[in-house]
């Protein structure tokens, strides 16, 4: 990055306004990795920016290195996923992405990796998928790329091979436990054959793959639970969307 | 303290000072602006500061719309012309005043001081929704428009809001998201495009 302008692709992940009519903005880029920038006048309605840098828009993008922050000169939005914008449920679960992806990463480190896993769950979420299975596949494939791939064979705490039954669960031991460990440990949960099935599986194949599982409501919940306890262990934090997101969802079972 | 006041004396770098904390005020012209007040007469000096003053003393919230206001109901609630059957819901008082000025709606206002922002930690609670549905249960309310800005957080309020209302059986529109006057198709993004689209109109 030796020269003054550069381009790149990127998904907008964050935005703060920033003085009257300016925009802070956090990308996540193709090349680059985390990176924030202004969007000049992008709160103006006239503004060239402003639908491009809106949060969840991948865009192609111009950016000029500034003294401290670089500054966005052109902003052309690839796709702004309509259809998560058009829905109240996707919208959030994009919230809940931006905020996952922004509390993993640090800026300036490419990951083109999770650059195209990300993409990948925006692009299936405005498709048809099942927005849950989107997310959770995304949460596992998160976790094991940033260095905490849970361990699912053996005993994460003993090394004995896992016995098809039910067994527990404990991100801080940083996978699963055998019954004899786990039954101890105040922090394990269980986690069933199926769910283990599930994870293992997940965390070698592609999201095609990942979408032939038939996943029942129990083990949906099972699955969800469990990736949100490890997400948390490892932020040390719940993250802010997550509450809107199960908000959203006993509103919507109550009017049901 | 910033450079840029050192040279003056304490109170008029003080004066610059709170004038550089306004928006849109950068340093030169906070400077400017303090000798500009500096040099006028004392009862021109009084009089900005009884302005200033004056928006914090006489000012409130409608209790029926929660337009900031300096009688109660509001200059606009308490217009009998208007049409209370429809209400227009906005984020912040300021922004009545544009839609007021295209002199299209003659309608009452909701203001509801702020937008759900999700990763912000902004719930529904923080905003006057609650007010809103109490006007909707007492008063013979046909439509509720939906005015919030074009950006992620205030289409999830307007869809959150609409999913509360429609139930009621009150019908509930949103403003058509069209392209900018004065800007260019070229230049558009594709939600603005394909919701100007959506909401074309017979010519
Ligand atoms: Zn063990
Ligand atoms: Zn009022």
């Amino acid at each position: 990055m030796t020269s003054r302008v550069y381009q790149t692709e990127a998904i907008i992940i964050k935005r703060h306004k920033f003085g009257e009519a300016d925009r802070l903005i956090t990308l996540f880029t193709s090349d680059f990795g985390k990176v924030r920038a202004i969007a000049k006048g992008a709160m103006r309605p006239k503004s060239k920016l402003g639908g491009n840098v809106e949060l969840l828009s991948y865009s192609q993008l111009m950016l000029a290195r500034g003294r401290n922050l670089d500054i966005i000169t052109q902003a052309q939005a690839i796709d702004n996923f309509l259809p998560i914008r058009d829905s109240l449920e996707l919208m959030s679960a994009g919230f809940y992405l931006t905020e996952l992806v922004d509390a993993f990463t640090e800026e300036n480190v490419e990951d083109r990796e999770l650059f195209s896993l990300f993409l990948n769950t925006l692009k299936e979420m405005a498709g048809s998928s099942d927005m849950e299975r989107a997310l959770r596949y995304f949460e596992l494939r998160l976790l094991s790329h940033m260095g905490y791939r849970p361990q699912l064979q053996k005993c994460a705490n003993c090394s004995r091979q896992l016995e098809p039954e039910a067994n527990y669960y404990s991100p801080h031991q940083g996978g699963a436990l055998c019954r004899e460990c786990g039954y101890p440990d105040m922090s394990a949960r269980t986690i069933s054959v199926n769910a283990l099935k599930v994870l293992r599986l997940w965390l070698k194949c592609d999201y095609a793959t990942a979408c032939r599982v038939k996943l029942t409501a129990d083990l949906s919940r099972e699955i969800k639970n469990l990736m949100r306890e490890n997400i948390r262990y490892l932020l040390e934090k719940q993250l802010k969307s997550i509450e809107w997101m199960d908000r959203l969802n006993s509103e919507q079972k109550n009017h049901a | 303290m910033n450079s840029y006041f050192l040279p003056a004396a304490k109170p008029i770098s003080r004066l610059i000072e709170e004038l550089h904390k306004l928006p849109g005020i950068g340093p030169k012209t906070a400077q400017r602006l303090a000798y500009h007040l500096l040099q006028a007469p004392p009862e021109k000096s009084r009089d900005l500061a009884d302005a200033i003053l004056g928006i914090k003393e006489n000012l409130r919230l409608c209790s029926v719309c929660l337009n900031i206001t300096d009688s109660d109901p509001c200059g606009i609630c308490s217009d009998e012309t208007r049409d209370g059957m429809k209400i227009c819901v906005v984020e912040e008082p300021i922004d009545i005043m544009p839609l007021e000025r295209t002199r299209k709606f003659r309608g009452l206002y909701h203001v509801l001081h702020g937008v759900i922002s999700p990763s912000d930690g902004i719930k529904p609670e923080d905003l006057r929704i609650k007010e809103l549905l109490d006007r909707l249960g007492s008063n013979s309310v046909t439509e509720v428009i939906l005015a919030t800005n074009p950006n992620v957080e205030g289409e999830a309020t307007s869809m959150y809001i609409q999913r509360l209302i429609t139930p009621l059986g009150i019908r509930v529109t949103r403003l058509a998201r069209g392209l900018p006057f004065g800007g260019d198709l070229e230049y558009a993004d594709d939600v603005t495009l394909s919701r100007a689209l959506e909401g074309r109109q017979e010519m």
